[in-house]
């Protein structure tokens, strides 16, 4: 498969997720894009790290690879931070009964 | 310690000291007290100025070097005194003159309190520190610091009456117009430096060489420029007359005798570079020939005793400053000394008048004060004869020496001279007789009051008169006495002498013989006169010029005053308020505006802030792409 097809998927699922993040109100939707905005970077990385090992192949097996582990970070760090997110999200609804982030402003006053 | 030429520091220091204990302990001192201090310190330092005189070597300039007044890369300016033949000769006119003059103070001054008359005797003796100051200096920085001290000293006591509205504003006058000289005065020192390294007067004779005519044109032009507002020349003279505002003592002191022969010491000091600049010195006898004459004429119809010396200060001042621009340096300073005695003897003997009279300036009020004021009478009289230049009076040979030289130059200058001085004798000898002949004109109380003053106003007064009458012997001419002009011979250090009088005996004969009948002829005209006292109200357009002093101060009001009043005023009405309030309140309201503008972005929302995130990093992002490539 060409890379332009991972490409165009990876744009289109990155730019759902930042006019999510833009538009919404509510804390879980916007905590959802921001997940969602990982995952089209993770899926670029794979992709392009896939294409360097196939191209590369003759010269080192063991390139490209680096693409795929950096991938992993990315989903540890992430679950690590929807940990704490959602936990935020848990004690903003507990606080002010609703998780629409319209009312986190209070920082202003 | 006490030996030449050690003995120089003291010459400054005792007044400075008076000062310090007068001026510091004006209220706890006793009048008597403060007179003593104020007068015995000028005693000393006449003392110490008469060893220096004494000591003084033949030949080159003593340098005293104190310290180093200032110091900065290349330059540097000691502070250091020089004792020659002419510093030594003006350090004795002026603290012995001053003596003379601070023992007549004590007497004249006794009607004030003692606070104010210990802040009297501090001032005078400040005004002595910096004169002194001034002709020691070994350069023209510290000969500056004098000249500025002397400036400050006349305002302090021209404005000594501070109480009076009219003369704080003489002393004001007299202040603003002497700093428009010492501005020139200030650009001529550096020019000096920035051209030659050295403001010392004994490095003068080598700067001269280093210097181009232009420059030596330039700063000769700056430095005489200074000397019109401390010595009282046109354009700068108007401040004079208005400084009789003073006590008589301070007028006869300061403004007669010493602080405004200044100008002539600094121009007699720097005379290499002024022989060097030919133009100058045409400017300068102009300047002077016209002051004189001017002067004279304003005198011939003023009836306030003290004004008509004041102009006759100015006019003789003119007389010097022509000597100087005839080249005559000798004869400018020797009648700046015969001019100390009898002018300081007639300020006086006018003290003692006013004295006498209650606090009377008029001359039209007096008359007849010849029984009453016999040793006021005859001095005076003496101090007129001198001024009037008849022989063997001093005045006559300063003046003969100062016509001579004009002669020399040219004959039209000599004629105007010559006119001058018949000036002099008919006003001198018209206040002479208003004041003393005739009957009296005064209230009856002031008649009842009439008195000869105390010993210590009368004893200046005899003293200074022998010297009017024998202070010109020391300059008599070749003429008469061979080996005559002893006082050029003893300035010759200083000032080198031109060799070579290019004029026979019999025209010397004919000149003097000339001066000498029109002088007498114009006192005996003043005499029949103004013998009987009649009134002299006349509206002859001439006579109400010279009564109004030539319209020069309205003149000056209009001209100058008034456009700085208006332009001072359009500059708080509208300047300061509009442009420079405007600019520096514009400068905090406009920042406030754009914190106003700004501070809406800081909206709260946090989705606001993602969103200008996004927009910021995209547009990062193209200039990436499209302009950094």
């Amino acid at each position: 498969m060409p890379i332009n097809y991972y490409l165009f998927l990876s744009l289109a699922l990155f730019t759902i997720g930042m006019v999510g993040v833009l538009t919404r109100r509510n804390a879980i939707i916007i905590f959802m894009c921001i997940e969602l905005m990982l995952n089209a970077v993770n899926l670029l990385l794979v992709a392009f790290s896939k294409m360097h090992h196939l191209k590369n192949l003759a010269l080192n097996a063991s390139v490209g690879t680096d693409g795929q582990l950096f991938v992993f970070f990315i989903m540890v760090v992430a679950a690590a931070e929807v940990s704490v997110g959602l936990a935020i999200i848990v004690m903003m609804y507990r606080n002010i009964h609703s998780v629409d982030i319209q009312f986190l402003n209070r920082l202003k006053h | 310690m006490f030996s030449f030429p050690n003995i120089a520091y003291f010459i400054p220091l005792l007044p400075l000291l008076g000062f310090l204990v007068n001026g510091l302990g004006r209220k706890h001192l006793s009048k008597g007290a403060i007179a003593w201090i104020g007068s015995g310190v000028l005693a000393l330092a006449f003392a110490a100025s008469l060893v220096v005189f004494l000591n003084l070597p033949s030949g080159g300039p003593t340098l005293l070097n104190a310290f180093d007044f200032i110091r900065i890369g290349e330059l540097r300016i000691p502070f250091a005194f020089q004792l020659d033949a002419l510093s030594s000769l003006f350090l004795l006119i002026i603290t012995g003159i001053g003596f003379l003059i601070h023992v007549y103070s004590s007497a004249y001054m006794h009607e004030e309190s003692a606070e104010h008359y210990g802040r009297y005797f501090a001032y005078l003796n400040l005004f002595i520190f910096s004169m002194l100051l001034l002709v020691m200096g070994a350069n023209y920085v510290i000969m500056f610091i004098g000249w500025e001290g002397v400036g400050l000293c006349s305002y302090l006591l021209i404005g000594y009456w501070f109480r009076k509205p009219a003369y704080t504003q003489a002393a004001n006058k007299a202040f603003v117009m002497n700093r428009v000289g010492d501005l020139a005065f200030l650009i001529a020192i550096f020019w000096l430096i920035a051209r030659t390294g050295s403001v010392n007067f004994v490095d003068l004779p080598a700067a001269l060489s280093s210097l181009s005519s232009s420059d030596i044109t330039w700063i000769t032009m700056l430095l005489f420029v200074g000397a019109t507002g401390k010595s009282a020349q046109i354009p700068l003279y108007t401040w004079l007359p208005d400084a009789m505002a003073g006590p008589t003592p301070v007028s006869a002191l300061i403004h007669a005798a010493t602080m405004v022969t200044a100008g002539i010491y600094m121009i007699a000091r720097s005379n290499l570079l002024y022989t060097a600049a030919p133009l100058t010195l045409n400017v300068i006898a102009v300047i002077g020939i016209a002051t004189a004459l001017l002067a004279a004429s304003i005198a011939i119809r003023q009836n306030d005793i003290k004004k008509v010396l004041a102009y006759s200060t100015v006019s003789q001042l003119g007389f010097m400053f022509l000597a100087i621009g005839a080249g005559a340096y000798g004869a400018a300073v020797f009648h700046v000394m015969t001019h100390a005695f009898f002018k300081a003897l007639l300020f006086l003997g006018s003290g003692s008048v006013i004295h006498a009279m209650s606090g009377e300036q008029d001359i039209r009020r007096m008359g007849g004060l010849k029984k009453a004021l016999p040793i006021t009478y005859f001095t005076f009289l003496i101090g007129c004869i001198a001024i009037a230049g008849i022989p063997p009076f001093s005045g006559f040979f300063s003046k003969d020496a100062i016509l001579l030289s004009a002669f020399l130059k040219s004959p039209i200058l000599y004629g105007v001279a010559l006119f001058t001085a018949l000036l002099t004798a008919f006003y001198m000898f018209r206040m002479f007789f208003l004041t003393f002949g005739g009957t009296f004109r005064g209230t009856d109380e002031q008649k009842h009051h009439l008195h000869e003053s105390p010993l210590a106003m009368t004893l200046p007064l005899m003293v200074l008169a022998v010297l009017s009458v024998i202070g010109g012997w020391v300059g008599i001419p070749e003429l008469f006495l061979h080996g005559g002009e002893r006082l050029i011979e003893f300035l010759s250090p200083v000032i080198p002498v031109v060799e070579g009088h290019a004029i026979s005996h019999s025209t010397e004969y004919l000149l003097m013989g000339l001066s000498t009948g029109l002088v007498l002829s114009v006192i005996f005209f003043a005499w029949t006169r103004y013998r009987q006292y009649r009134s002299e109200e006349s509206s002859a357009p001439f006579a109400r010029l010279l009564e109004n002093k030539w319209y020069v101060d309205e003149l000056y009001q209009t001209a100058i005053v008034q456009p700085l009043h208006r332009f001072g005023g359009w500059l708080r009405s509208f300047f300061e308020p509009k442009i420079v309030d405007g600019l520096i309140q514009g400068v905090g309201r406009s920042i406030r505006y754009i914190s106003q503008q700004i501070r809406l972005l800081q909206s709260g929302q946090t989705g606001n802030y993602a969103l200008w995130m996004v927009i910021s990093i995209v547009v990062i992002l193209s200039i990436q792409f499209f302009v950094r490539k």
